[in-house]
């Protein structure tokens, strides 16, 4: 029995409490044989050399044999090949499919015509559940819980894939969410929408000073694109608006941890690196983990058998 | 009744009658003459056996000008009937048997739409891939459809017909 990993906003609560402590035991012991003559798939029809990495390493780790490209340049897909016929084609050859496509819904898609699991590995701007899965064991890891957290929310709230999953994934978990962003980038109404649906409260910020960021316990930071602005005078006006500072962490929270899903280009400054706070490096660690657990779970292993396992590799 | 009455309904009735009286099947009245060949591929009325009467630029109280269509002996399925609600929502259907109009229905939103429709998003697979397309339907008043792959939500009356 296999399930594919196209979305998390679907998942229980108690599906994602479960995943979390599959991570946990990842991060125990991250080196195992539990995938020995097994061969993960890594297809990127649009280059992602973090999120491929990390994907590969999790297989690298438990053993398994990874087949795939890096460049949709190599593929058939520039000579005219249909989706549907590379998944087939590589479904012949491997126990899992890991996919990075620029179109959106290209994983559900593919999902529904593999005879073998397939992993979400980011959509277009559509879905990107690998990168929530981690962002939701780093708040559980920092916080020791999921419920009733404050989370700000800053930068490109519009078009943000990440933390629109993320959104959706906490809505289980009664938290409180805080949007800053400037007016062009601001979360989207859907979503507004769905937080009302769901009975999540949200609070919306012009400011993004210390007073504000004092009620956080988790601060997640997104890049601000220059592309993104149609005024690109707006864009020089807000720019620097969004950007967090050392100084802005004077009346901050002792368990507030400032979240970035990376790349960053200036949006948090490098002096805050060295802080107590900053965490986002840990949670890039953390991708690993996730990682190990979202292609054990789409194989079948369960919680149960990850614990009984003897292989592993100190 | 006299003939020439100025009975405006009984005209109609008459005119309905120059398209050819049904004795067993489906009536699908009030499509509006620039959806009726949508009406027919939709249905795949042009793989049919039985006979189809199509009236097409009738004149119309309501609609000024409109399209019927009569097809013997098949009697739809409501899901096939209700996929007309994407491209003619106010048609009216009569189901007649013995030459008695026994069922009277109007179409409404199903929960799903499946191949019915184009996506909006020109980066949604659909869109690429050669593959049917699935939407669900979010809010039957307003016409809100959500695609299956790429989860825009959109506007059924913003969408194009496949």
């Amino acid at each position: 029995m296999f399930r594919s990993f196209v979305t998390i906003a679907d998942h229980s609560r108690e599906k994602i409490e479960y995943l979390i402590r599959m991570a946990q035991e990842f991060e125990q012991h991250p080196n195992r044989l539990l995938l020995q003559g097994r061969v993960v798939a890594t297809l990127f029809f649009e280059p992602s050399t973090r999120t491929r990495l990390s994907f590969e390493t999790a297989a690298n780790r438990l053993g398994a044999r990874v087949i795939g490209f890096a460049d949709p340049k190599v593929t058939s897909g520039t000579k005219g090949e249909t989706l549907k016929d590379t998944i087939m084609m590589v479904s012949n050859y491997a126990d899992v499919i890991v996919m990075r496509h620029y179109l959106e819904g290209a994983a559900r898609y593919a999902s529904e015509i593999a005879p073998v699991p397939i992993i979400n590995a980011g959509d277009g701007a559509n879905q990107h559940p690998s990168q929530t899965m981690l962002d939701l064991y780093t708040i559980y890891q920092t916080q020791g819980t999921l419920d009733n957290l404050n989370i700000y929310l800053v930068g490109d709230l519009k078009y943000g894939r990440t933390v629109h999953s993320l959104l959706q994934a906490m809505r289980h978990f009664n938290p409180t969410f805080h949007f800053i962003a400037p007016d062009e980038l601001a979360m989207p109404d859907t979503y507004k929408d769905y937080c009302r649906e769901h009975g999540i409260r949200y609070v919306e910020h012009q400011d993004f000073d210390a007073d504000v960021i004092s009620g956080a316990d988790i601060l997640y930071m997104t890049r601000v694109q220059r592309e993104r602005f149609t005024d690109l005078m707006e864009y020089e006006r807000v720019k620097d608006r969004y950007l967090l500072k050392l100084d802005m962490l004077s009346k901050a929270r002792d368990n507030m941890r400032i979240l970035h899903p990376l790349p960053r280009v200036n949006e948090i400054d490098y002096a805050i690196d060295d802080d107590p706070h900053a965490y986002y490096f840990q949670q890039a660690r953390n991708g690993l983990f996730a990682r190990q657990t979202i292609i054990c779970d789409t194989l079948g292993i369960t919680l149960e058998q990850i614990k009984e396992d003897q292989a592993i590799i100190q | 009744m006299p003939v020439g009455s100025a009975d405006g309904k009984r005209n109609m009735k008459r005119q309905e009658l120059i398209v050819s009286a049904l004795d067993h099947g489906t009536v699908i009245d009030h499509i509006p003459c620039d959806r009726l060949f949508q009406v027919i591929s939709l249905l795949h009325l042009e793989q049919m056996t039985s006979k189809v009467t199509i009236g097409f630029n009738l004149k119309s109280h309501k609609m000024g000008t409109k399209s019927i269509i009569k097809i013997a002996d098949r009697f739809f399925t409501d899901e096939e009937l209700n996929q007309l609600s994407v491209v003619a929502p106010n048609v009216s259907l009569s189901i007649i048997r013995d030459y008695e109009v026994v069922e009277k229905k109007q179409v409404c939103l199903p929960d799903e739409l499946r191949g019915i429709i184009h996506c909006n998003n020109p980066k949604c697979i659909t869109n690429n891939e050669p593959m049917r397309t699935l939407f669900h339907v979010t809010d039957k008043q307003q016409g809100i459809v959500r695609c299956h792959y790429c989860n825009h939500e959109q506007n059924i009356k913003e969408v194009k017909i496949v």
